[in-house]
């Protein structure tokens, strides 16, 4: 029993189907607890107020933002290597979320720094950096829509993933060198001293697991729905040819 | 295992291929061998799949089944259309290719064509007959072994269809072969192969990998 | 190779090839960008770097979707992917024909438009050195960008949103140098990351356009 039978289309329908009840329940779960435990049961903090509580959207929409990217490098690198339609379709069921969760992570952080840093909207590195995110996200969706065959557009996005990984890293680099900019450092580091504090951390830890299982359970969801798409083409197909 | 028909020294084997197009299987199960100094014909109607098979066996779209044999660099590939520059003249576009595949043909392809007339004028002012036989001399000067062509007498006058099947018929003479895809018959001896009975039942799932990955 | 690269430099030359389409954008940039922002020479000296980076960057643009699309749509794609030549190499001597025609010319025209944008006196050098070293990654990201929308009728706007982004480290870093070169500032770090992409954007990009026209051609 290999882990690749899951790559099966029939086996992942009938496994994601047992699975999705359970990862819902569980996200929903984590999400409401941490949020309600964030945003109701912690002190607003000395030198924020009460505005610091959007890091429990901002942070692990952040974080999620760019591990959708690199589930999507891994999907299209398995395509590429080993061809399973499941794992291209995954990567492509990816793609819209890890979107939104870009968007999520720029819109809560530009209500946060209204008030903190006075603007709206700053060139700072990592305000850029999620912004040409953004932008990678786009062109990889753009290019799933507009190619017909599936098999084709699977291999072009795949190829674009990759490349665009190694770009993005580079727009990275490139920005922190174009501008040092005003955005605190990592919300959660294992050197102690630089984390915030216990009280927060707790429920963002909380948070950051409901993104990840909502993530989860997003993919599987949009991933069942593309397979469901592939098999509705396929009996169009015979229907016509019959 | 080699098909039946096929005697030393063939150039040229399908065995059992199958090939899909756009996801769908168009074509299963056919067979056949190219031998050294024989022609091919590929006989069936639109769409049933010629273009797809002669495609596959050049190499530009991968098969779903069976085995495909051709000696490396062998093919010399002729498609729909020309790939002919209309801002080149005749004799820049057939030395550009002459270039590419590495031989000194291109004054005997012109020869061969009887496009020497026209070897200064830009091929964008050729007549649309004209032009194909730019196409066909491409092939001459290839100097490969196997012709693999794509309806290669369209816009061809009977005079150049004549033409065409005396450049064939050098070449197998020379100890080539050429696989074509038409619907004229030709001048030359050949042998025929219908495809239409090996057209795949489009409920067939396309295999890929090691894995039974179909959708239905 | 040589062949490949020569035909496509004829083709350009010859009528329809669309030399100078590139060239003539560029300075439309340069003579735009003062009327929108108005002539104030201190105000033009500060954009002058930048603005002749994206004016080159979308003159390179421009000319794109024309690396593949006529081969493709005459066929010779086809002719070229089933010939001795491996299909990166085709890759690589088409961008470099497109840098030898929009890249270079871009180049050499630079400093007649710095003239009109008023750079300082000091960036001319460093204007023509970032983009002679910069403008060959632009060709061949470009490349990569026109070897995903081959197969598309209307790959023209697709292929502008695939290939931005991808020039954006190019962007950031050659407009870096001729900034700092202005400034009279250290250049060595963007001009040696700016060299950097350019290397690694032609060791790598070839084979991976190759695989996108393998794929476009099935």
């Amino acid at each position: 029993m290999s882990i690749w039978e899951y790559a099966n289309p029939k086996k992942f329908m009938e496994t994601s189907a047992l699975a999705l009840p359970w990862l819902t329940g569980l996200s929903a779960a984590f999400l409401g607890a941490g949020l309600f435990w964030g945003y109701f049961l912690t002190p607003d903090a000395a030198k924020f107020g009460s505005t610091v509580k959007i890091i429990y959207l901002h942070v692990p929409a952040a974080m999620m933002a760019i591990s959708a990217w690199m589930m999507m490098l891994v999907a299209s690198l398995i395509w590429l290597i080993r061809r399973h339609h499941v794992s291209a379709l995954a990567a492509k069921a990816a793609a819209p979320i890890g979107l939104t969760f870009t968007l999520i992570g720029l819109v809560t952080g530009a209500i946060w720094g209204q008030p903190m840093w006075g603007t709206w909207w700053a060139w700072d590195p990592r305000l850029t950096s999620f912004l040409i995110l953004t932008l990678f996200y786009f062109g990889y969706i753009a290019l799933w829509q507009a190619i017909e065959d599936p098999d084709t557009a699977a291999d072009l996005t795949a190829v674009l993933c990759i490349v665009g990984s190694v770009f993005a890293f580079l727009s990275r680099y490139a920005v922190l060198f174009w501008n040092q900019g005003l955005h605190q450092g990592a919300s959660l580091s294992l050197d102690k001293q630089q984390n915030v504090s216990d009280v927060y951390w707790l429920p963002l830890l909380a948070c950051i697991a409901g993104f990840v299982l909502l993530f989860v359970t997003l993919v599987l969801l949009r991933t069942r729905t593309e397979i469901r798409a592939r098999r509705m083409a396929a009996l169009l197909v015979r229907e016509r040819s019959a | 295992m080699r098909p039946a028909c096929c005697r030393y020294p063939d150039v040229l084997t399908a065995q059992n291929v199958a090939v899909a197009r756009a996801g769908v299987m168009v074509l299963a199960g056919v067979s056949f061998c190219l031998n050294a100094g024989r022609a091919l014909i590929l006989r069936g109607p639109n769409g049933a799949g010629k273009t797809t098979l002669l495609r596959a066996v050049a190499g530009l779209q991968p098969i779903a089944g069976g085995v495909l044999t051709a000696g490396e660099d062998d093919i010399a590939y002729g498609a729909h259309s020309d790939g002919v520059k209309p801002t080149l003249t005749v004799a820049e576009n057939l030395s550009f290719w002459a270039q590419i595949y590495g031989t000194d043909l291109a004054a005997s392809a012109m020869a061969a064509m009887q496009l020497e007339a026209l070897a200064n004028r830009r091929a964008g002012q050729l007549s649309a007959g004209q032009k194909r036989r730019l196409g066909l001399a491409r092939i001459l000067v290839t100097g490969r072994k196997i012709w693999v062509l794509d309806e290669p007498t369209v816009s061809l006058d009977t005079a150049s269809v004549v033409l065409f099947g005396s450049a064939v018929q050098a070449h197998l003479a020379a100890g080539g072969a050429a696989l074509i895809a038409t619907h004229i018959d030709m001048s030359f001896a050949a042998d025929e192969l219908d495809i239409t009975p090996f057209r795949a039942d489009a409920h067939a799932p396309v295999l890929s990998g090691q894995f039974d990955e179909a959708f239905l | 190779m040589r062949a490949l690269l020569l035909r496509d430099l004829r083709l350009a030359f010859r009528a329809g090839g669309g030399f100078g389409l590139s060239l003539a954008f560029f300075l439309m940039v340069a003579v735009i960008v003062p009327l929108g922002v108005g002539p104030a020479p201190a105000t033009l000296a500060l954009i002058a770097a930048g603005v002749l980076w994206v004016g080159a960057l979308l003159a390179a643009l421009l000319s794109l979707d024309r690396i593949f699309a006529l081969d493709y749509e005459d066929g010779s794609l086809d002719l070229l992917a089933t010939s001795p030549l491996p299909l990166g190499g085709v890759v690589a001597m088409k961008a470099l024909a497109h840098w030898l025609t929009t890249g270079l010319p871009l180049v050499a025209a630079s400093p007649v438009l710095a003239v009109l944008l008023n750079l300082p006196a000091q960036g001319y050098f460093w204007l023509l050195v970032s983009l002679a070293i910069g403008t060959p990654a632009l060709s061949i990201i470009g490349a990569f960008g026109a070897s995903l929308t081959v197969g598309l009728k209307r790959g023209g706007l697709l292929l502008g949103l695939l290939v931005l982004p991808l020039y954006i480290p190019t962007l950031i870093f050659g407009a870096e140098v001729v900034k700092s070169g202005a400034a009279g500032a250290a250049i060595g770090t963007p001009l040696a990351a700016l060299a950097a992409i350019t290397a690694g954007a032609w060791a790598g990009l070839p084979l991976a356009a190759a695989m996108a026209i393998g794929a476009n051609l099935r």
